[in-house]
C-alpha cells in the first residue's frame, strides 16, 4: 500500500494531479456520506422542524432536537417488537446453516464416496439460483402444513437458502487443512465426530466468522423472504417489513421514518465498524448468493 | 406473547446443535458396527444427509416445480403451453418491466464499475485511503429498505417557492438559479434514474473493494518501468492498469449483474413499481400476491433463472478447472 503511494508521489505531475485527486475523492466521499447523515440528523428533529426546514438547518437556532421520534416508533410504531423479531429470525437463521453446512463440507472435503463430485457440482450451481424460483412451491407447502407466518418456517427457508454458499465456502476452507493433521488424529483412534468437533471446527473459525457475519447481515437486511413467508402479520414482522409498511402508511411522516430506519441500521453499523475486516471479507465472498 | 417466541428461539439454538451432535454420534455408531466396506459407503451419506434433504426440499424440487408451473394456468390446473411466456414478451406492461431491467443492467453495472475503479485508483494515492473506502463501503451494511427511506428523503419534493427539505432539490435550486424543483420519484422521465442511483450508491463500495484489491496486485515494477519510459499517468492507466485488471473487472461485473437482475427491495419501498418503474422481481411478487396468477409468476421467475444460467455455467467450468488441478 505505502510503497504504491510513494511511487505515485514520485510522478512528475505531482502537485497538480494530487490536488485534483484529493478534490475528486473528497467530493465523492462527501456525496456518499450526505444521505446517511441527513437521515441521522433528521431522526432527532421534532416534527415541526423536519417539515419546514432542511436537515442542514438543524445546526442553527432554535437548535431543536428531540428523542421523541425514537420513543414513538419503539413503543407505538411497533419497531421495538420488530427489533426483537429481527433478532429472533436472524440468529437461528445464521447458526443453523453453519452447523449443517460444516458437516456436509467435512464429508465433501475428507471422505471419498460415489456421487461426491456430482453433489458438489450441484451445490456450486445452486449458489446463484434466484430465490424467486423457489417461492411459489415453498409457500404452497408452508400453507399446507401451517408454517406460513411462523418463525420456524422462515428459519428453515433461510437455512436452506444459505446452505449452498455456506457449504461451498466451508468446504474450500476445510479441504486446505493439512492431510497429516487429519490422518494422525485417525491413527490415534479419533472417530469422525471427534475429529470434526476438536480439530476441524476450531481451525475453521476464520471462515466460520466471515460466513456468520455475511449470513447474519443477509437475513437481517432481507425484505423479500420475510414478506413472502411471514405475510404481513405485525406480530412476527422483522424491521424491514415494518419499515416498508410505515413508508406506505406514513408517507411523509419523516420524523418517524428516519428514526425507524436508523434503528434498523444500528446493528449493521456496529458490526461494520467493529468487525470491518471480517465484514468486508464475508460480504465479498457471499455477493454471488441467489 | 413474545416470551413464547424467545423460548422457541432458545430451544432452537440449544436443541439443534445437540440434535445434530447426537445424530452424528449415532450415525458413527451405526457405521462402526457394520463392516468396513459398508461403513465407508454409509458414513459420508450420514454427514451430508441433513444438508442434502434441506437442499432438495427447498431448492431442487421447487426449481423443477416452478418450471412446470410456468406452463400451467393461474391456478396451476391446466396446461397452457407457452401462453405465459408469450405474455411476458408481448404484454405492453411486461415490455416496460423488461426495459426497466435492461436500464438497471446497463446503467447500474456501468456506473458501479466506473465509479468503483475511479475511487480505487484515486484512493490508492492518498493517506486517508481506509477512511475514504469505509465511507463508500458503508451503504453495503444497511438494508435496501433503510436505503429506500434515506433516498426518499433525499428526493423529497416541495413546490417551487417553498423551502426544499429534500437534499437533492435544495442543492440544485441553490446552485442553479433557474432550476425548478422536481418530484424525482413521480416524474416518469426521472424516476427510473432516481432508483438506479440508489442501487449505485449501495453497490459501488462492493466494486471498489474488489477492484482495489486487484489494483494492489499489479506489480509496482511494471508501473515504474512505464514511468521511466516517460508514460503519463493517464496512458499508464489505460494501457497498463486497465488491461491487467480485466479479469477482476469481469468478476465484479458478473456479480453486479447477478444482483441487479433480482433487484426488488429498492423499487418495492420507493415506488412499489408504479409510474413505469416496475422490474422483474416486483412484477413476480405482484403476480403472486395481487393477481394470484401462479402461472405467470412462475414464468417470470423462470426468466430470471435463464438470465442467470450463463453465470452458473461459468461457475461450474471454473469449479471443474479448480478441481482438476487438485
Amino acid at each position: 500500500m505505502n510503497k504504491k503511494g510513494k511511487i505515485s508521489g514520485n510522478s512528475s505531475k505531482k502537485p497538480l494531479s494530487n490536488l485534483l485527486v484529493h478534490l475528486i475523492l473528497i467530493v465523492i466521499c462527501v456525496a456518499w456520506i450526505i444521505p446517511s447523515l441527513g437521515l441521522f440528523v433528521s431522526s432527532f428533529r421534532p416534527r415541526s422542524e423536519i417539515a419546514l426546514s432542511g436537515w442542514w438547518q438543524a445546526f442553527q437556532p432554535p437548535f431543536a432536537f428531540t428523542l421523541e421520534n425514537y420513543s414513538y416508533v419503539l413503543t407505538r410504531g411497533n419497531m421495538g417488537r420488530s427489533f426483537v423479531n429481527s433478532l429472533l429470525i436472524a440468529i437461528p437463521s445464521t447458526l443453523m446453516p453453519i452447523f449443517i453446512a460444516a458437516c456436509a463440507a467435512y464429508a465433501l472435503a475428507w471422505m471419498r464416496f460415489p456421487l461426491r463430485k456430482t453433489i458438489h457440482l450441484l451445490i456450486v450451481a445452486l449458489i446463484v439460483v434466484p430465490l424467486q424460483m423457489t417461492m411459489i412451491p415453498i409457500l404452497r407447502l408452508f400453507n399446507k402444513i401451517g408454517l406460513t407466518g411462523s418463525f420456524f418456517g422462515i428459519w428453515l427457508a433461510h437455512t436452506a437458502y444459505g446452505l449452498p454458499f455456506a457449504i461451498y465456502l466451508l468446504r474450500n476452507f476445510i479441504v486446505q487443512l493439512p492431510r497429516s493433521l487429519i490422518e494422525s488424529a485417525q491413527i490415534d483412534g479419533a472417530s469422525h465426530p471427534i475429529i470434526f468437533l476438536r480439530l476441524v471446527l476450531p481451525t475453521s473459525i476464520p471462515a466460520i466468522s466471515s460466513l456468520a457475519i455475511f449470513q447474519f447481515m443477509w437475513v437481517w437486511n432481507d425484505l423479500l423472504v420475510a414478506l413472502i413467508y411471514l405475510g404481513g402479520t405485525p406480530n412476527v414482522a422483522p424491521m424491514t417489513v415494518t419499515i416498508s409498511n410505515m413508508v406506505n402508511s406514513y408517507g411523509g411522516g419523516w420524523e418517524y421514518l428516519t428514526a425507524a430506519a436508523f434503528i434498523s441500521m444500528l446493528l449493521p453499523l456496529i458490526v461494520f465498524f467493529a468487525l470491518q475486516k471480517y465484514f468486508v471479507r464475508g460480504i465479498l465472498a457471499g455477493s454471488v448468493k441467489g | 406473547m413474545h416470551t413464547n417466541y424467545i423460548l422457541l428461539a432458545i430451544i432452537a439454538l440449544a436443541v439443534i446443535p445437540i440434535f445434530l451432535w447426537v445424530y452424528l454420534l449415532i450415525s458413527e455408531w451405526i457405521a462402526s458396527h457394520t463392516n468396513r466396506r459398508a461403513a465407508s459407503i454409509l458414513r459420508p451419506w450420514f454427514w451430508i444427509l441433513p444438508a442434502i434433504s434441506l437442499l432438495v426440499v427447498f431448492l431442487v424440487y421447487p426449481v423443477i416445480n416452478t418450471i412446470v408451473l410456468s406452463f400451467m394456468d393461474s391456478r396451476s390446473e391446466n396446461f397452457v403451453g407457452l401462453k405465459n411466456y408469450i405474455y411476458i414478451f408481448t404484454d405492453p406492461n411486461m415490455l416496460i418491466v423488461l426495459r426497466n431491467n435492461l436500464l438497471w443492467l446497463v446503467f447500474f453495472t456501468a456506473a458501479c464499475l466506473v465509479l468503483g475503479l475511479v475511487i480505487a485508483v484515486l484512493s490508492d494515492r492518498v493517506r486517508y485511503e481506509s477512511v475514504a473506502k469505509a465511507a463508500i463501503f458503508l451503504p453495503m451494511a444497511i438494508s435496501f429498505v433503510a436505503a429506500g427511506v434515506i433516498w426518499r428523503f433525499m428526493y423529497e419534493y416541495r413546490p417551487a417557492g417553498s423551502t426544499q427539505i429534500g437534499t437533492v432539490n435544495a442543492i440544485l435550486t441553490t446552485l442553479l438559479p433557474n432550476f425548478e424543483p422536481r418530484a424525482w420519484l413521480f416524474d416518469r422521465s426521472t424516476n427510473n434514474a432516481a432508483l438506479i442511483v440508489v442501487g449505485i450508491w449501495m453497490w459501488t463500495g462492493f466494486a471498489m473493494v474488489i477492484l482495489s484489491a486487484g489494483l494492489k496486485g499489479i506489480s509496482v515494477d511494471v508501473l515504474e518501468a512505464a514511468r521511466i519510459d516517460g508514460a503519463g499517468e493517464v496512458a499508464i492507466f489505460f494501457k497498463i492498469i486497465l488491461p491487467l485488471m480485466m479479469p477482476t473487472i469481469t468478476v465484479v461485473a458478473t456479480t453486479l449483474i447477478i444482483n441487479v437482475l433480482k433487484v426488488f427491495d429498492i423499487v418495492y419501498v420507493m415506488t412499489n413499481g408504479n409510474l413505469g418503474t416496475e422490474v422483474i422481481a416486483n412484477r413476480m411478487y405482484k403476480e403472486m400476491f395481487n393477481y394470484r396468477n401462479y402461472g405467470r409468476a412462475s414464468a417470470i421467475a423462470t426468466l430470471l433463472l435463464f438470465a442467470i444460467i450463463p453465470v452458473m455455467i461459468m461457475n461450474i467450468k471454473r469449479f471443474n478447472a479448480e478441481e482438476g488441478n487438485e
